[in-house]
């Protein structure tokens, strides 16, 4: 006999879910590993394995990957000044936190290509020092900057906020100095939350399109990102083969997000 | 209406919630359900509410008769108090009270005045008058409790279930309030089942004490009954403070602190007497309790009325007699 | 605060750091919001709105508020029944169900146009099926409109079901035994209880909306005037070197984000509401 619920609503809310869900999401993304693997192993591999492929997704795991970690950095320092002092426009601060997010990818590309290019305002002064802004390796990094540090802000954020005071008061009482007691007491908290906004920016930067094709310039084999080789493949009607640099994209970012979600549950686990 | 619960079982997974519970709710009758966390009282009470189902062919729930442990939560026609209330924040006073008078279907609800009407005279019942504008986030935790027991009687309820009624208020408003809702009960006679895990409460309020232990029902009856006559080793170390003394042939008695005599040590009697030491003295309250120390090293828990106190003018250090009860009790 | 402070950092460093953040904070994120501004301005007010007046763009804008007005409400309903369902309720695989949800934020925005094509263009699994009801979805409005829906899928229920988690189900069993039935109860009990965070969820999920650009890239086929969304728009102005045009065509979607920062830096402020990862 099924279950009884004591609250209406359950067959027809999950269900409504179930579907939704299934169509919308589950279906489609079935069918895109299906097309991929219809293309058998060995075509898999050599396409995934190809030059231009490799060059991509050296790139594109790279520069996110060093976005991630400068984000982080970055990330830090701002988390710690919004959450820890009080200060004139301080507010304003954190709402433009969430500007990436809200921005369209577009509007970033755009313009932080124009900035960043030889004759934009800050592509301009680096040039001085030999530094090529937009259109270079470089420029895909600063642009997945901008799109993933918010992640890094607000994971640490609530982190940082519930962090009360009284221990490090006890640090204090135990005779550490005001740099001992962040380093020791305060950081190690921080570290969980911050590999998982580590791990969110640089799951976003993989995959992120709209900020970096404008930047890039997009020379094959020097300044191409994965998305980037998925649309060239689809704009040759090659579909098999974007299929399967998407699966392979999307086996790395689930992967991705399941050891996020093991982190969130280890740390939950050891907050007991 | 008379409840009547009948071999119910429930399991949540594989923990066992209750076992083979019955119980007889008399008409009218004030009852509490007494135990510790983890009991079950909190369960049989969502189950008679219907707020969870007993496992399925397990038994049955009589109201007045009527087998109701299908009938969904909604048309049995309980009232049901939460631990925390579960007041509608958004709304009034007023508009809490109301709502299960203004959810019935349209055939069955009464006029806008009639439901005005009844929420100003649930709202003096409680005491609450002129609080109807309010919001609950406005409201003390004493007032927001009357809250949803008037919200509850709004719909004319058979039956009044009360889980934890004051265990989120502070010690004071808590006396008051259970004193209030002693008046109340006998007030309106509605059939009443309440959950605590305050023995003194249960005590001091029911006409039937139900405890509750392990998913079973250890023992049922007046309180009376239940504090004086207790049926095993767990009822009697659950109602209230009492001594475990190891007696010479490997059992215990149990003595409650008044039951012991202090008398002076040159009074000291070896055929029946035990000599002490007062190791602890508290005498700031209406009697005095104190710690004494055995010739064996065992420690009891004494207490005396502050007139023997001054008449033996004890301190701490001194040496007594103690006159236990000869029976053994289990 | 005191430099007798034992929980705080010297005067000196304070500065350094407050000043530090705010360079960070200057240079990341508002030079290029600036930015945006300034280069639709650069060859003045007559371009500026020449642009926005021009029919294409026109015909851009329209075609995302149309996206957007379709795949909000649709994903506000789902995210509404998945946050009740979830909530409300224990079974087995809800967890799973939980980080289903999350899908759509590891999938690349192309990847998330990738999908419709499978299906849905000429050579797609659907493929044959459309033509021979003349049925057009890639490069087209619908097209546009799934390839939005999938990636604002996850928003309003991320927003609603920590919300109503941490609400409890207390006021809806409490509504259950004074005698409401369903939809009472989710309209009087918890509807006024999740409002700000609704609002929230589909402030989020609508600039998101009308921002996307990656997927609906890749299914709209970039056809001028039919199926190119404003963030299109702004591309395919920009690649023709028409940088003035396309940066005030740009505006307005800053514009847009500015907005929704602003409403949900009020909702903070009216509700003490804890910030979620977008």
């Amino acid at each position: 006999m099924p279950k009884r619920r004591v609250i209406p609503g359950f067959g027809l809310s999950l269900g409504f879910t179930l579907i939704y869900l299934s169509l919308l999401i589950l279906i489609p993304l079935a069918a895109l590993f299906l097309k991929a693997a219809g293309l058998g192993w060995h075509e898999w591999w050599s396409l995934l394995g190809s030059e231009r492929v490799l060059a991509a997704a050296k790139l594109t795991f790279g520069a996110s990957a060093c976005a991630a970690a400068l984000s982080s950095v970055l990330g830090v320092i701002v988390t710690w000044v919004l959450v820890r002092y009080r200060f004139p426009g301080r507010r304003l601060m954190d709402a433009m936190i969430d500007l990436p997010f809200a921005l369209p990818t577009a509007v970033a590309g755009i313009t932080l290509t124009t900035l960043y290019a030889p004759n934009g305002w800050v592509g301009a002064y680096l040039a001085q020092f030999g530094i090529k802004g937009a259109y270079s390796p470089f420029g895909v990094f600063i642009a997945l900057n901008f799109v993933g540090f918010p992640f890094v802000v607000r994971t640490l954020q609530p982190v940082l906020e519930d962090f009360t005071k009284e221990t490090e008061e006890a640090a204090a009482t135990l005779g550490a100095g005001r740099w001992v007691t962040v380093w020791r007491v305060v950081f190690p908290m921080m570290v969980p939350a911050l590999i998982t906004g580590f791990t969110l920016a640089f799951a976003r930067a993989l995959g992120e399109y709209g900020s970096v094709i404008f930047i890039s310039g997009n020379l094959p084999m020097k300044t191409e990102i994965l998305p980037l080789l998925i649309v060239a493949q689809l704009e040759q009607f090659n579909v098999p083969a974007a299929a399967v640099i998407a699966s392979g994209m999307l086996i790395v970012s689930f992967m991705l997000l399941l050891s996020i979600n093991l982190l969130q549950r280890w740390l939950d686990w050891h907050k007991r | 209406m008379s409840i009547s619960i009948q071999s119910i079982h429930k399991t949540f997974g594989s923990y066992k919630a209750l076992d083979d519970v019955s119980l007889e709710v008399p008409d009218g009758s004030l009852t509490a359900l007494l135990g510790p966390s983890g009991s079950g009282k909190t369960t049989l009470l969502r189950i008679v509410a219907g707020l969870e189902f007993a496992d399925p062919g397990s038994g049955k729930i009589l109201f007045h008769g009527e087998n109701v442990v299908n009938v969904p939560a909604g048309r049995r026609q309980v009232g049901f108090v939460f631990q925390n209330y579960a007041l509608f924040r958004h709304m009034t006073v007023a508009q809490n009270i109301a709502f299960g008078l203004t959810v019935l279907p349209c055939k069955l609800k009464p006029p806008a005045r009639t439901i005005r009407e009844r929420v100003q005279e649930l709202l003096h019942l409680v005491r609450l008058d002129g609080l109807d504008q309010r919001r609950p986030d406005e409201l003390s935790g004493g007032q927001r409790q009357r809250v949803a027991l008037a919200r509850a009687l709004a719909i004319r309820p058979k039956v009044l279930l009360l889980d934890e009624p004051f265990g989120a208020l502070d010690a004071q408003v808590r006396k008051d309030l259970r004193r209030w809702l002693r008046v109340f009960h006998d007030e309106i006679g509605l059939t009443t089942l309440f959950v605590t895990h305050d023995q003194e409460e249960a005590l001091e309020l029911a006409d039937q004490v139900v405890v509750m232990r392990n998913a079973r029902i250890e023992q049922v009856g007046p309180p009376q009954q239940i504090y004086d006559k207790p049926r095993t080793p767990f009822v009697y170390e659950f109602l209230g403070n009492v001594n475990k003394l190891a007696t010479p042939n490997g059992s215990h008695q149990y003595i409650r602190p008044h039951e012991i005599e202090v008398k002076f040590a040159a009074e000291y009697d070896p055929s029946q007497d035990r000599l002490a030491v007062v190791q602890h003295l508290f005498s700031a309250g209406p009697v005095a309790a104190m710690s004494v120390r055995l010739d064996d090293g065992q420690f009891l828990e004494v207490e005396i009325t502050r007139k023997q106190l001054d008449e033996l003018a004890l301190s701490e250090g001194d040496t007594v007699a103690l006159g236990l009860p000869q029976e053994p009790n289990d | 605060m005191s430099h007798l402070d034992v929980t705080t950092e010297s005067k000196p460093v304070r500065v350094l750091l407050i000043a530090t953040a705010g360079l960070i904070v200057a240079m990341l994120l508002l030079l290029p919001l600036l930015a945006v501004f300034i280069e639709a301005l650069r060859k003045g007010w007559e371009v500026f709105f020449a642009a926005l007046r021009d029919e294409a763009a026109l015909s851009a804008v329209t075609l995302t508020l149309t996206a957007a007005a379709i795949s909000v409400p649709l994903n506000t309903l789902f995210g509404v029944a998945a946050a009740w369902s979830v909530t409300k309720y224990r079974f087995k695989g809800r967890a799973l169900l939980i980080s289903l949800i999350d899908l759509p934020f590891a999938v690349s925005p192309v990847i998330a146009g990738l999908v419709w094509v499978l299906l849905f263009s000429s050579h797609g699994w659907f493929g044959k099926w459309l033509e021979e009801y003349d049925i057009k979805i890639i490069f087209a409005l619908p097209g546009i409109i799934i390839a939005t829906m999938f990636v604002t899928f996850p928003f309003v229920a991320r927003e609603l079901i920590p919300l109503m988690e941490s609400q409890g189900s207390d006021q809806e069993e409490a509504a259950v035994t004074l005698g409401a039935g369903g939809w009472q109860i989710f309209h009087r009990v918890t509807l006024p209880n999740i409002k700000w965070g609704l609002l929230y969820g589909v402030l989020l999920c609508n600039a998101r909306a009308m921002g996307e650009f990656g997927a609906v890239s890749v299914v709209s086929g970039h056809i001028r005037g039919q199926t190119n969304t404003l963030p299109l728009h702004v591309e395919v102005l920009y690649n023709e070197y028409q940088f003035s045009a396309a940066f005030a065509c740009a505006t307005l979607l800053a514009l847009l984000a500015l907005v929704t920062l602003g409403v949900k830096s009020a909702i903070e402020h009216f509700t003490d509401h804890s910030r979620s990862v977008l």
